[in-house]
């Protein structure tokens, strides 16, 4: 199944989205997810299911102003 | 001891983390600074580069609260979805709001922050939301459930300082219990005491500092202008006068009369 991650295009074999997130190298990871558009808690990560060209945010603590 | 929601701190000068030429510099910068509070943001992560977790744990090192934004949002649901995202990754309800309405000045869009404001609040967040000195976009905010607004001092990275004296001012004597916070604009120390001479309760330094020729000096001359724009607002200023009066007594003053 192609996604869109963070806006480059990726290949998974897994369906939820905390699995995927794993394949895809994020494992151990501090970061947040979204999936088009809308938030994904960590907690919630195993049970949703992704569909082909959802487009996933993962996004990572970064300096600021 | 300033209130900000629950907490209190004792350092009126927060700083930014962006654009500081090493994480090392950052570090030092904020040890220099005194900062208790500094901001952070959220960006994409690549799997491969992992910049984000090496930043968190420098920042995690420094033992501060971090003040998380949602810098670059430019509508009310991408602010609000970024919100949900900082309070998960940095484990705080604290959120700088920005919702951008213009790209030349980074002003801000008065009404999607007002809006977003409200969503947030209601959600328990406790919302730090960069607006302008506008006196009705103020109330609004407080109606919303803020308890504290971090108005502009001029344009982002722009280092004119205090670009509407008498706005600010305004808005400093309209809400003299709400703690108020000099985001954005300023570029000298000096632009950072006269905001705490005119009341204002703390300061917000990013570019200023980042950007300097020496940035970890920088932020010590910040820290020092601030203690004194604080010391001197609670010394009790005098008021400008247009003509002189002699700071000599005159009493007893030789070949008169």
């Amino acid at each position: 199944m192609k996604i869109l991650v963070n806006g480059a295009w990726r290949e998974t074999q897994r369906e939820e989205l905390a699995g995927a997130l794993e394949e895809l190298g994020y494992g151990g990871s501090v970061v947040s997810t979204a999936v088009n558009g809308e938030f994904i808690a960590a907690a919630l990560r195993a049970r949703t299911v992704l569909a082909e060209g959802d487009r996933v945010e993962v996004l990572a603590p970064m300096q600021g102003g | 001891m300033l209130q900000l929601y629950q907490m209190k701190v004792g350092s009126r000068l927060m700083l930014g983390t962006a654009r500081y030429p090493s994480p090392a510099v950052l570090a030092d910068a904020v040890r220099a600074a005194r900062a208790e509070v500094v901001t952070v943001s959220l960006r994409r992560e690549s799997a491969g580069e992992r910049a984000g977790q090496a930043f968190w744990s420098l920042v995690r090192e420094l033992g501060v609260r971090v003040l998380p934004n949602t810098a670059g949002c430019h509508a009310v649901k991408e602010a609000v979805t970024t919100a949900h995202m900082a309070r998960e990754v940095f484990g705080t309800t604290w959120i700088k709001l920005e919702v951008i309405g213009e790209e030349d000045t980074l002003q801000p869009d008065v009404f999607g922050l007002v809006d977003a404001a409200r969503i947030l609040c209601a959600e328990g967040f406790e919302v730090f939301p960069y607006t302008t000195e506008d006196l009705v976009v103020a109330e609004r905010l407080l109606a919303a459930g803020c308890k504290v607004l971090m108005p502009w001092g001029a344009p982002i990275g722009s280092g004119r300082g205090l670009n509407n004296l008498f706005g600010l001012t305004a808005l400093r004597a309209h809400f003299p219990d709400v703690p108020l916070i000099i985001d954005a604009g300023l570029g000298v120390p000096s632009h950072a005491a006269r905001a705490l001479e005119l009341g204002f309760d703390a300061v917000l330094i990013n570019t200023a500092v980042a950007q300097a020729r020496d940035p970890v000096k920088m932020a010590a001359a910040f820290a020092l202008a601030v203690e004194a724009g604080l010391g001197a607002r609670q010394a009790g200023p005098i008021e400008p006068r247009d003509l002189a009066t002699p700071s000599t007594p005159l009493i007893g003053t030789a070949f008169r009369g």
